[in-house]
């Protein structure tokens, strides 16, 4: 029992000492696929070894997205790109609590898919990139237990603070490119303001809604 | 060539009827969207269709989910998907994909026979994935534009492309001959649980990730149809194979060139006839690799999203 105390100390530990900012030092030097990798398999190791959180207890979840994921992602690229033309025309406030309440919306989202995780297996698709590129694609998929694997790809840029992802797509279809039409239309309604008041309520909301208890 | 035109003009013939037909139903089209002029329409039957999702569909799917054995919902999900590896070798076969189509023809006859006709899934533990074609797939592959988005009548999501195709891939799936009709019904009906209830937890993450889910299921929707009609998963796959072939060729070379007693390989550049032949393949197979440009030739924009900017 003592190990596993000790385990989860140190996980809080983590979790807490992380902050957004401070990416560790290990990733300027790791490879694009690696990284993924090294952060995919932890991920999905902590997932398998915790059963809180396989029974859905939010908060260990988030703590988990926040600490092992959060720091690999752009989330301001992912929202600029979102955003298209209609970045510029944001305030950097604007700018600054639109990426926010997309982040979160994104943990949300996360969390819900890895409490999830059950006995599938992430296989890497081989990946050849230019030594010199500063934005490549990691391939992968998942196996299910019963039916056709998962295509789960990675867009990754590298930037003064290594390697970040800033676009996955799930069988075929990029996050990005799917919700810049919502941010769109959303913008055409009620403006940045709009979108932003959108996105905060759809997290309230989230926020005080159970995890779906990952049916047996 | 001739035929193959031929058919594209009769499968045009076909979606321009669609269109009109859709134009009908359509009415007056408010749209921002230029992949969805029929947003009216659509919009309406999403509604309806959640509706019977959510009223019918969707808590049979989860009662069946809960309730039957797991291995009884594994082996009703190998056997209707064993039906479907017929018609998508068939469609391999007519995107002159005759690898895949042989692969998912040895899929439906091994799991047919010692799978106990589809029940167990033998094929893929040994190695022979599913390639899941159809003929909208194929349509795509030859050339034919997928059209406006349309959303059917409790089939969900499609294109006029995919929607013309439909009678064909009815036809296709070995179901619906069938010649008992409650047998056939009910099968029908048995496979759209089992459909549903494979999807439960997506579709339930779909509703939390989603700020408006018409628009994030269109969209998500065209990219997936997209890339599975250019196959960009298979891009790097193939790209894979042309260089191993290129590793073989050049091993061969070598290897002839010093049974020949040639003086040792000669530097990079220049080495005979095969490696030249082989440059041109090289080129091809690298620039699939980079996933943004698939072979196969009749095809438009890349799926990618906008360039990255700066």
């Amino acid at each position: 029992m003592k190990p596993i105390a000790q385990l989860i100390v140190t996980a809080a530990t983590v979790a807490i000492s992380t902050s957004l900012v401070a990416a560790p030092a290990v990733a300027a030097a790791e490879t694009p696929d690696a990284l993924v990798k090294r952060v995919s398999s932890d991920v999905i190791d902590s997932v398998k070894a915790d059963k809180d959180i396989q029974a859905g207890n939010r908060q260990k979840i988030m703590d988990l997205v926040n600490s092992k994921i959060l720091p690999y992602v752009d989330a301001q690229k992912m929202t600029q790109q979102a955003a298209g033309r209609f970045w510029r025309q944001a305030t950097p406030d604007q700018q600054k609590q639109l990426t926010d309440e997309f982040r979160t919306l994104l943990v949300y989202t996360y969390s819900g898919a890895l409490a999830q995780i059950k006995n599938e297996t992430v296989e890497f698709k081989p990946f050849r990139a230019d030594a010199a590129a500063t934005d490549v694609e990691v391939k992968s998929q998942v196996n299910m237990t019963r039916g056709e694997p998962i295509t789960l790809n990675y867009r990754l840029s590298k930037g003064a603070q290594g390697w970040k992802i800033y676009d996955i797509n799930v069988l075929g279809a990029w996050l990005v490119q799917t919700y810049t039409s919502t941010f769109t239309s959303e913008i055409n309604k009620g403006g940045i303001d709009g979108l932003i008041k959108k996105l905060h309520d759809r997290n309230q909301q989230l926020a005080s809604k159970p995890l779906q208890a990952p049916a047996k | 060539m001739k035929q193959r035109n031929d058919s594209a003009r009769l499968h045009v013939r076909g979606l321009m009827a669609a269109v009109g037909v859709s134009l009908l139903l359509g009415g007056c089209a408010t749209t921002n969207n230029p992949r969805d002029p029929f947003e009216k329409f659509n919009r309406a039957m999403f509604t309806f269709n959640d509706a019977v999702d959510r009223n019918a569909l969707k808590p049979v799917a989860t009662a069946y989910k809960n309730v039957t054995p797991s291995f009884l919902q594994t082996g009703v999900n190998n056997f209707f998907g064993n039906l479907s590896d017929l018609w998508s070798a068939a469609n391999n076969f007519a995107q002159l994909k005759g690898r895949d189509g042989m692969n998912d023809f040895t899929r439906f006859a091994v799991n047919s026979t010692l799978g106990l006709a589809g029940v167990l899934d033998i094929a893929s533990p040994a190695g022979l994935n599913k390639h899941n074609e159809d003929l909208g797939q194929t349509l795509g592959y030859w050339g034919v534009p997928a059209g406006p988005y349309l959303m059917l009548p409790i089939l969900g999501p499609s294109t006029i492309r995919d929607t013309v195709a439909l009678p064909g891939d009815w036809w296709g799936d070995a179901w619906t001959h069938v010649n008992d009709i409650p047998w056939r019904n009910s099968g029908i009906v048995l496979r759209a649980v089992d459909q549903r209830a494979s999807v439960l937890e997506a579709s339930n993450l779909l509703e939390d990730a989603a700020l408006d889910r018409y628009e994030f299921i269109r969209d998500g929707y065209l990219q997936r149809r997209e890339s599975k009609v250019l196959d960009t998963d298979k891009a790097q796959e193939r790209a894979e194979k042309v260089q191993g072939k290129l590793d073989q060729v050049q091993e061969k070379v070598s290897e002839r060139l010093e049974k020949l007693g040639v003086k040792k390989p000669t530097p990079p550049g220049e080495e005979g006839d095969a490696a030249a032949d082989a440059a041109a393949p090289a080129a091809a197979g690298s620039e699939a690799a980079t996933g943004s440009a698939p072979n196969n030739p009749p095809t438009p924009a890349p799926v990618s999203s906008e360039p990255v900017q700066k």
